[in-house]
């Protein structure tokens, strides 16, 4: 469940991303009232087994059941709901088309919410680390090693997200960032899964790749996401 | 499409939440057959509720005057204060007649995905009141939804320092309904929430 508004006297229509469909919206009739069978199932970060009716402009929902309640663990806790709600506003952005199937973005995202509803990690470095990689499974995936333009082997100093990541000094571009090594191999391990050196890494480094995390977001998106000034880090 | 003002009045009905355009169509048609007495007590009243209501300064609640009613009258409890999403949760509470203290309606719930933060909500106006002692118990019953629930995750973060009694509202089985029907979360919560039976 990504997103849900609301509709008419006591209905909602919920964005969903799917298995097998990708991004869909449909109608959850009477959610609203408190006599509603679909009670709690129905809210952001709720992972759910569905049953849908197609109907004839919005599908219309028939059934519902709990495959992972992860919305009750991630409302209690402020800066986990502010994390998580970035996560699912991306997936919704890089899902562009509805109905076009995504499960790699699908798995990436329902493994992010499982990690941040048990408390695994910080939930800002879950939140730059699906960021990331959420981005490099719809084929924006930043370069921390090889120059970005040139491929040159790395390390380099520079980082630009218009150029997709790291660049060399023959090809730096005005307005590059010089983020510290630590922050860069913060951001790769990020990338790779690394949560070993994520988590012993000091506040500056990841404050500095937040930064950088949400430029190269905002840039490749381009529009900027509402929910991340938002994230309570 | 009609002609000129016909037209215009479908369109503006058409405008209000929850009424399409067929619905617009055949509230225009009631209007022009209605008597002309009815209609036009509805546009003074229309008129009159733009020029009159406005927000309680105290507690934000929809208000004839300065202060709404329920802020005015000296028979409320003033140490135990309700904080409520919207006007209309207000009277949703009052209906329940078990509650006889004073209100603060936040004007929403934060919605980050939709850029509804805390700074967009009356949380200030909220500390402003808590500033004196006078105020012992804050009952955070805004909707046991995921917005709600973050909002009130928020406040009692924020309210904790401050030494009152935080509350919220119970969430558990709607009375009149199924145990079998109740979905995990209610039902944990239910779980959660019980109480003895003994006090």
């Amino acid at each position: 469940m990504l997103r849900t508004q609301k509709l008419g006297e006591a209905d909602r229509i919920v964005t969903l991303l799917t298995r097998h469909r990708g991004r869909l919206r449909a109608v959850a009739k009477g959610v609203r009232r408190t006599s509603s069978r679909f009670g709690g199932r129905l809210e952001p970060f709720m992972h759910v087994d569905l049953q849908i009716a197609e109907g004839r402009s919005l599908d219309v929902i028939t059934q519902v059941e709990t495959l992972s309640p992860f919305g009750a663990t991630i409302g209690s806790d402020y800066r986990v709901y502010t994390a998580g709600t970035s996560m699912l506003e991306t997936a919704e952005r890089l899902v562009g088309e509805e109905g076009e199937p995504a499960v790699q973005q699908y798995l990436l995202l329902v493994g992010a919410l499982r990690s941040l509803s048990t408390a695994r990690h910080d939930p800002s470095l879950i939140l730059d680390s699906f960021l990331l990689r959420s981005l490099s499974v719809a084929g924006y995936a930043p370069s921390f090693d090889a120059c970005a333009r040139c491929g040159a082997e790395g390390p380099h100093r520079s980082f630009n997200p218009a150029s997709g990541g790291m660049l060399c000094t023959a090809c730096r571009l005005p307005g590059s960032a010089n983020p510290a090594p630590d922050t860069v191999a913060l951001m790769s391990g990020l990338l790779t899964g690394d949560w070993a050196n994520a988590e012993a890494s000091d506040a500056r480094a990841r404050r500095e790749a937040s930064g950088l995390v949400a430029a190269y977001l905002q840039w490749h998106l381009e529009r900027g996401l509402r929910s991340l000034v938002f994230v309570d880090r | 499409m009609y002609e000129g003002i016909v037209q215009d009045l479908i369109d503006e009905l058409g405008r209000l939440p929850g009424v399409g355009p067929k619905s617009a169509q055949r509230i225009a048609f009631y209007i022009l057959d209605a008597d002309p007495g009815d209609v036009r007590r509805l546009a003074e009243v229309l008129t009159v509720v733009k020029e009159k209501v406005r927000f309680c300064i105290t507690c934000g609640n929809v208000a004839e005057s300065e202060q709404c009613r329920i802020c005015a009258d000296p028979r409320r409890d003033l140490s135990m204060l309700c904080v409520v999403e919207e006007s209309k949760d207000v009277v949703a509470v009052e209906r329940t007649r078990e509650f006889r203290g004073r209100y603060h309606v936040l004007g929403g719930a934060i919605s980050p995905i939709e850029g509804i933060g805390p700074d967009e909500l009356r949380v200030k106006e909220l500390m402003q009141r808590l500033a004196d002692d006078t105020v012992t118990e804050v009952i955070l019953a805004t909707d046991p939804n995921l917005e709600g629930e973050a909002t009130a995750t928020y406040l009692t973060r924020l309210l904790r320092p401050l030494g009152l009694r935080v509350t919220r509202l119970a969430s558990g089985l709607p009375v009149g309904g199924d145990l079998e029907y109740a979905d995990e979360v209610t039902l944990g919560r239910a779980f959660e929430g019980r109480r003895s039976i003994d006090d």
